[in-house]
């Protein structure tokens, strides 16, 4: 782990791989990072919106959790976002085949799930009240 | 860059990409430091921080965002703006945790 974290501060050790690639190649990779990184961005910035707009909510601290859930989860996708930039990055120089990735279906499963929780905990409290 | 060779205009997409990215940072900023100045102290020490990773980020991506200087790809720029959103995120969770007490 360390070593790869090591490999990300080191653009001489992935120059060293292969071929140098078609630069629109490197170009068309660092925007799948950027989006990435936004995407990652757009996590942190609502779970720190959750953290101060979210009205109290049913379950006590619901919305702390709410809050910390989405800030990590966003910095997970940033981190992430880096080692499969240098991984494909890689995979691109030595002409291999991209590297396939559960991640983006994992995400996706964890903020569908995270949006079904919410529309129970808005439910509960409507009932609550009504 | 000239227009022939590159009909994609794959530099222009990367630079408005970063830019894109930058506007986000400054959103995000803008809420950690909303959100830090309602935390006393702690809160006061992390919305500042914020402020100065988000700036660094801006210095680092600048050239980036606006084709200033050599075109370039990659680097430690990247590795470098993904810790800076980890940090955000991190001095994030410590602010909620510490408004539950």
């Amino acid at each position: 782990m360390w070593e790869a974290i090591r490999r990300w501060f080191d653009p001489a050790d992935l120059r060293s791989v292969g071929e140098p690639p078609d630069y629109r190649f490197s170009l068309a990779n660092e925007r799948t990072f950027l989006a990435w990184l936004r995407t990652g961005l757009a996590l942190v910035g609502g779970g720190l919106a959750a953290a101060q707009f979210l009205p109290p909510l049913p379950m006590s601290h619901l919305r702390e959790v709410i809050a910390v859930a989405l800030l990590l989860l966003g910095g997970i996708v940033a981190i992430r976002a880096v080692d499969h930039w240098a991984r494909t990055e890689r995979a691109i120089r030595l002409g291999q085949e991209l590297p396939a990735s559960r991640f983006p279906a994992l995400l996706a499963l964890a903020v569908g799930a995270g949006a079904v929780l919410l529309v129970i905990a808005v439910l509960v409290r409507a009932i609550g009240e009504g | 860059m000239s227009a022939g060779r590159d009909p994609g205009l794959q530099p222009e997409r990367t630079r408005l990409a970063w830019r894109r990215s930058m506007l986000a940072w400054t959103v995000v900023t803008a809420l950690a430091v909303r959100l830090g100045s309602t935390g006393g102290t702690v809160g006061a020490l992390s919305a500042g921080v914020a402020v100065l990773v988000w700036g660094a980020a801006l210095v680092l991506c600048w050239p980036r965002a606006t084709g200033t200087g050599p075109a370039r790809t990659g680097g430690r720029t990247l590795p470098l703006v993904a810790l800076g959103a980890l940090g955000l995120a991190l001095s994030g969770v410590l602010l909620v945790i510490r408004g539950l007490w």
